[in-house]
């Protein structure tokens, strides 16, 4: 039966946002045990991860379309649609840009070398942290509604971006470091895997960034 | 007047019984309007918010409609324009009952966000102008009541955004906010209190000091009314010294308490918005009536006299039997429904429906509570309290403005033929 007034309270978009981002930074948590199959070679364990990764990503991909069908015109929120849709595009772009880190090291049975291995596990895992620093933002936004986007909940938020912009230079300084280590040696690498490595270090890099320009579209929103 | 007498007891019955159906409908459709909010930000249980509604819908009915009735009763079509034929009287009121009765079945059932309000005041506007003649309608009030159907949304609208803007300002965006809310809500209880108490000293309880010989001025009102306050104000704390916070559930939420906080308050503003509806909603079932029991009782368009009190206890007692077989279920199907309101921004919105909603019983004035209400939900939203409002609800609001009024004007001229064509 409809009802005027049940029938003006629309599906809060928030929850289906947090959600999503909390699956996107599933995927890239999925990484580090990856890598570590990847270094001993077991692609068979290797190949399960991937399995795992690119089975969160579909999940968040459902998510996301869901919710853009969930956003008609006619719904009245505090926040703008399109900030929302924005949000939620670039959440997604974090849960792909994992699955193709992992896709193409074990589409080509990347071995890492051994001198490099912890550098790169350090440098996913700073990136990871940049990742899990947004999601705690994203977390914030049911507060930030509860407070009318205003006062003391404002300067949390800040301060957790804050964080994140450091979380990601700490990212970048990592990036570098594990550049130089790797020229240092592609000499003696075969240079088409020498080629795929630095990919795949922009690809973290961008995972990086990625998540930090969700945290920036959220300051953005708050910003009005 | 023979055929009054002759046929007295017939149309006293029917009136009384189409009175209770009416009754009957608003309890168990529009009540659940009103509570829906408070059950559905979990603040009450539907128990309890069945146990509140038929307290204080009985109250308000009681205490404080008497004013809408009137307007109603004779306050629509002229009685001056009806002396030579007092019959025209009861026939149009039946068929004003039968008319708004019909078409609220139709409407619920097609899922139409209808106003009981609006389809009795449109059926009385029919038969008044069509069966009886144009003069007979008093256009001047039904342009004061149109004008109100506009005013009462926007000014729930206006006093909810003012009061969410203040919970914010005060509470939610302030450093503990969990302490602040214990030390700010009995300020809010405080004005509950007061505007009921207010509005039930000023107009409800106006004939029973008149016999008891009781008058109050304008200074002992608000004196009585503030002491009431502040005894709701102090129950009110005393409730809220129970809270603790929940460490726990604030990892996850850190308003969780703070909203447990506001739960308390929202049982308060639960009992206004029931009072509110009972004083403003009971007319629609039993205006009617009291004009019919005035023509028979008198044979006379009677001049203007008290509401007979058992006509406000028939009213009250129909509400609250239409809530307990059949509001409760849609009063869990509402509830269910919303999800995304918290207990602050219920209360909010809650609390500027009604107090609108009894300011206009104060001033006889019959409006929607539903459509009040939802204006209300709407200034929390422009306040940026909600998550998201369907704003197509309030498109189909003022389509079922616009279908209602001649709805319940054409099935009333019918049944008001009718009537004329069977006694005459």
């Amino acid at each position: 039966m409809k009802n005027p007034v049940s029938d003006l309270f629309g599906k809060s978009p928030i929850k289906p946002l947090q959600e999503h981002m909390s699956i996107a930074t599933g995927c890239t948590e999925l990484l580090a045990g990856f890598l570590g199959h990847a270094y001993q070679g077991d692609w068979h364990a290797a190949g399960e991860s991937y399995n795992q990764i690119r089975e969160l990503e579909h999940q968040a991909d459902q998510l996301k379309r869901d919710f853009r069908l969930n956003m008609p015109n006619s719904l009245f929120m505090p926040v703008p649609r399109t900030d929302l849709l924005d949000l939620i595009a670039m959440q997604d772009e974090v849960a792909n840009i994992a699955r193709d880190i992992a896709g193409i090291m074990l589409g080509r049975k990347m071995a890492v070398p051994a001198p490099l291995q912890e550098d790169f596990s350090e440098f996913l895992a700073s990136a990871v942290a940049v990742t899990r620093q947004a999601q705690t933002a994203i977390n914030e936004l049911d507060e930030l509604l509860e407070s009318g986007f205003k006062g003391r909940e404002i300067d949390i938020v800040f301060a957790m971006i804050r964080q994140l912009d450091t979380l990601e230079m700490a990212a970048d300084g990592c990036e570098r470091e594990i550049r130089h280590k790797l020229q240092a040696l592609e000499t003696s690498l075969p240079p088409l895997d020498a080629m795929f490595l630095y990919k795949i270090i922009d690809n973290i890099g961008e995972l990086a960034n990625t998540s930090q320009r969700v945290g920036s579209r959220l300051l953005l929103l708050l910003a009005r | 007047m023979e055929l009054l007498t002759q046929y007295g007891t017939l149309f006293l019955v029917l009136a009384c019984l189409f009175g209770f159906f009416m009754a009957w409908g608003v309890g168990a459709n529009d009540v659940s309007n009103a509570m829906g909010t408070s059950v559905g930000s979990k603040a009450i249980t539907i128990k309890q918010a069945i146990l509140i509604a038929m307290v204080f819908e009985f109250l308000g009915a009681y205490l404080a409609g008497g004013e809408v009735t009137s307007t109603i009763r004779d306050g629509i079509i002229d009685p001056s324009a009806l002396e030579d034929n007092p019959q025209y009287m009861v026939y149009g009121m039946l068929s004003a009952l039968l008319a708004a009765g019909i078409w609220l079945l139709v409407a619920s059932m097609k899922g139409w966000p209808v106003s009981t309000t609006h389809s009795i005041v449109g059926a009385i506007v029919g038969f008044g102008a069509v069966g009886i003649g144009v003069d007979a309608v008093n256009w001047g009030k039904i342009g004061q009541i149109a004008m109100s159907w506009i005013a009462s949304p926007l000014l729930a609208g206006t006093i909810s955004f003012a009061l969410f803007a203040s919970v914010q300002s005060l509470i939610l965006t302030r450093e503990d906010p969990f302490a602040r809310a214990k030390r700010y809500i009995p300020y809010y209880m405080f004005a509950v209190g007061f505007l009921i108490t207010c509005v039930t000293l000023i107009k409800g309880l106006k004939h029973v000091f008149a016999a008891s010989h009781i008058s109050l001025n304008g200074f002992e009102i608000v004196l009585y009314s503030s002491l009431v306050g502040l005894v709701v104000a102090v129950f009110g704390a005393l409730l809220l010294r129970r809270i603790e916070p929940d460490a726990a559930a604030e990892r996850d939420n850190r308003f969780h308490s703070v909203e447990r906080v506001f739960a308390v308050l929202m049982v308060f503003t639960a009992c206004s918005m029931a009072f509110a509806h009972g004083s403003n909603d009971v007319a629609n079932a039993i205006g009617p009536l009291a004009a019919i029991v005035g023509v028979l009782d008198t044979g006379t368009i009677a001049a203007k006299s008290k509401v007979p009190d058992w006509i406000l206890l028939l009213g009250g007692i129909g509400i609250v039997v239409g809530l307990a077989t059949y509001g409760y279920k849609v009063m869990a199907t509402v509830g269910r429904k919303i999800t995304e309101l918290t207990p602050s921004r219920g209360f909010a919105a809650e609390l500027g429906a009604a107090s609108t909603v009894v300011l206009a019983s104060a001033g006889g004035i019959p409006v929607s509570t539903t459509h009040t209400l939802v204006g209300a939900v709407l200034g929390v939203g422009l306040a940026r309290g909600i998550a998201a409002i369907n704003l197509r609800v309030v498109g189909g609001i003022f389509m079922s403005w616009l279908i209602t009024l001649p709805a319940g004007a054409i099935l009333a001229i019918v049944f008001f033929l009718i009537f004329k064509g069977v006694f005459g």
